[in-house]
């Protein structure tokens, strides 16, 4: 039997993207994190690693916040977005994609004026916090914005959907004969919920915090428009060190040693959840 | 490691074997990762080359100008009287938000040798624009095309220290750096650069993210001029800006967005530039403006003409129209900032109208002999210094 071609042909487009807008700036950024010099007399290459080790030194303290603040609202979208999520899918009714469209809605606007509109709203004289204050219920100086709790805050709400979206998914999934199943076998509720919708619903949960923990560690956005003193992010040193001081082997470094310590984070997560194939669940 | 030589053998070794040994990069992969960023440092052209470069050029009609948001007033009249006056159709785009970023946007296009699709761009005389100069991104202007900005700039806005005998640009507006106060909650007239370290303020106060705005002030507050300062003098600077930040003077390191914080409320003072908080007053905002004591910056934004433009002579004409001096007033009436058009101050003297008369009596538009004696420009950088600098003083603003 002669097998067709035809498939590897439908592929080739999505081979070429792929090359062309992955592999190729990848190996172009892993080559010029390597090199050395200024933007006027040009940056050679002399494989010197210690960009790297440099970078690091010189911006661990961003590096690490980003990480712990990624981490932290990855934690509260988890327990925010996960009840959301059963209670659509399963209470939902007929109304599930109403409540998936309110989700979304707010999303229909741009990221960095989603942001901003936050500092409106947090102003300290503002609509909600002015009202307050006039009321006597807050201290005259009491402040959000500026602050680790803003920055935290800020990518909770940008990334939420991100989180809810793929746990509805894998509840939505789940077969209610096997909730009954696990009734008949004299399961409390809690117990049901333990035992069996939870381990179906974790493909979602992984796939959930995979799509927030690594944006949100990487963001400079909310940082820059909800931060303070002492709130840069490493994607805020990342921007200031290619358009500001056109540092480009360092911004390259950082660019990499970001790009590792995220996978190498979400390895060590995948297998403490016992998945045995990363992709394939998260792509379930 | 600037032999040529020893880098081509180096790199061409480097790229195939370590580009083998990762496996599945494309043939066009692999020609990247062969090659560092070459540099382009350019040498000043020859007057000749310049004579002859625009020897070649034409008039084409049309002129495309890339500018910064509200410099320009809403209904474009500078750029319709122009149109009128010489039949050249105009595009303008507001597309410049920062220096940083458009420099860092633009760099490996003009690299690369394409064209930005602008004829004329604005740019403020900092590290972005002496950058621009040196890698010889912008196109040597032709001053026999230039009679009015001869006839009109002011002597201060002629032969800068960034850019001598205006080879590659001339001034568009200029502006000053000083400090802005919210006076619904500053009760006291500011005078000084010390309201900005004032525990006082704890938490109300702005400073700017920019390094260079940021080590201008911290320089006056230490009493050092800018202008001479010594890498021990801005670590000296930065250890006052320091102690600001650790005992929580400073709410947070601003862009362009300070103006609405100081107009909402959520910081009581800030540094800030003159423009923007005289618009703010204009809608009546409770806003103030001042040059401290000690000394405040100016600065100048730029027009130029990128390498690569089509339509250079364009160009070139629309930047003199606009020193015509009725032009440039009908721009200050609206922008509000510095303009490099002495003769604008008789002009709106003689209008009549309230309006106009204040604005020609506004030192902050018209600064006077003793107000241009305390301020001092953004300090000229080599690339060495300007890394020093840059490590000193964002280690405040992004620690």
């Amino acid at each position: 039997m002669k097998r067709s071609r035809a498939p590897y042909w439908l592929a080739l487009p999505g081979w070429l993207w792929l090359a062309i807008f992955l592999v190729v700036p990848i190996a172009a950024m892993a080559s010029v994190s390597l090199t050395t010099g200024n933007l006027i007399d040009g940056f050679a290459q002399t494989l010197s690693v210690s960009n790297y080790s440099d970078a690091i030194a010189k911006y661990s303290t961003q590096l690490v916040r980003s990480l712990v603040y990624g981490g932290v609202a990855t934690l509260l979208m988890l327990i925010l977005g996960y009840p959301v999520a059963y209670w659509i899918a399963f209470k939902g009714g007929h109304r599930k994609s109403m409540f998936l469209f309110l989700l979304l809605l707010p999303f229909f606007v741009s990221f960095v004026l989603r942001t901003i509109s936050w500092g409106f709203l947090l102003a300290d004289d503002g609509i909600l916090f002015g009202t307050l204050k006039g009321w006597g219920l807050l201290p005259e100086d009491f402040h959000v914005l500026a602050t680790t709790v803003a920055v935290i805050g800020g990518l909770v709400y940008n990334f939420l959907p991100f989180m809810i979206l793929p746990i509805y998914v894998a509840l939505e999934r789940v077969d209610p004969r096997v909730i009954e199943a696990a009734y008949d076998l004299y399961a409390s509720r809690f117990d049901a919920f333990r035992r069996v919708v939870l381990p179906l619903s974790l493909p979602g949960v992984f796939a959930g915090v995979l799509m927030t923990f690594v944006p949100a560690s990487a963001d400079p956005v909310n940082a820059a428009v909800l931060g303070g003193t002492g709130n840069t992010m490493i994607g805020n040193i990342i921007q200031t060190e290619y358009l500001v001081n056109s540092n480009y082997p360092t911004a390259s470094a950082l660019s990499f040693t970001l790009m590792a310590v995220l996978l190498v984070g979400i390895f060590i997560y995948a297998r403490a959840l016992g998945t045995e194939n990363v992709m394939e669940a998260a792509a379930r | 490691m600037n032999n040529p030589l020893l880098r081509g053998l180096t790199q061409s070794r480097y790229s195939r074997r370590d580009a083998l040994r990762v496996a599945g990069f494309s043939a066009a992969g692999l020609a990247l990762a062969a090659c560092g960023v070459q540099g382009q440092k350019a040498e000043a052209p020859k007057a000749s080359e310049v004579a002859d470069f625009w020897s070649t050029q034409q008039k084409h009609g049309k002129v495309v100008f890339a500018n910064w948001p509200e410099y320009m007033p809403p209904e474009q009249g500078p750029l319709k009287q122009f149109q009128q006056a010489t039949g050249i159709s105009y595009e303008y785009k507001e597309v410049i938000q920062e220096n940083a970023d458009f420099f860092g946007k633009s760099e490996p296009q003009l690299r690369a040798g394409q064209p930005l699709g602008y004829d004329i761009i604005v740019m403020t005389n900092g590290l972005q624009l002496a950058k621009m100069i040196q890698l010889g991104y912008l196109v040597a202007l032709d001053h026999k095309q230039l009679p009015n900005f001869a006839a009109n700039a002011g002597a201060k806005y002629k032969n800068p220290s960034y850019d001598p005998n205006n080879q590659f640009t001339i001034p568009y507006q200029a502006g000053v750096t000083g400090i802005a106060y919210n006076t619904k909650y500053v009760d006291e007239k500011i005078t000084s650069i010390q309201s900005l370290f004032d525990k006082k303020y704890e938490g109300k106060v702005g400073m700017m993210a920019d390094a260079q705005e940021i080590a201008n002030f911290a320089m006056f507050a230490v009493g050092v001029d800018p202008d001479t300062s010594t890498q021990a003098e801005w670590e000296k600077a930065a250890a006052k800006l320091k102690e600001q930040r650790e005992s929580g003077v400073v709410r947070k390191y601003y862009d362009q967005s300070y103006i609405d914080a100081v107009a909402k409320g959520d910081i009581w003072l800030s540094q800030a530039w003159s423009g923007d908080v005289f618009q703010r007053q204009l809608a009546g905002e409770p806003v103030d403006f001042v040059v401290p004591a000690e000394g405040g910056t100016i600065w100048i934004d730029n027009m130029a003409i990128p390498k690569g433009a089509a339509n250079p002579v364009d160009a070139l004409m629309l930047m003199d129209f606009l020193y015509k001096p009725e032009v440039a007033a009908e721009l200050t009436e609206y922008v509000q900032f510095v303009t490099p058009v002495p003769a604008v101050q008789q002009i709106l003297a003689a209008k009549g109208d309230k309006d106009s008369k204040a604005l020609a009596e506004s030192p902050l538009i018209f600064p006077s002999a003793e107000d241009y004696a305390k301020l001092r420009s953004y300090k000229t950088l080599t690339a060495a210094e300007e890394t020093v600098f840059n490590g000193i003083f964002q280690s405040i603003t992004q620690g």
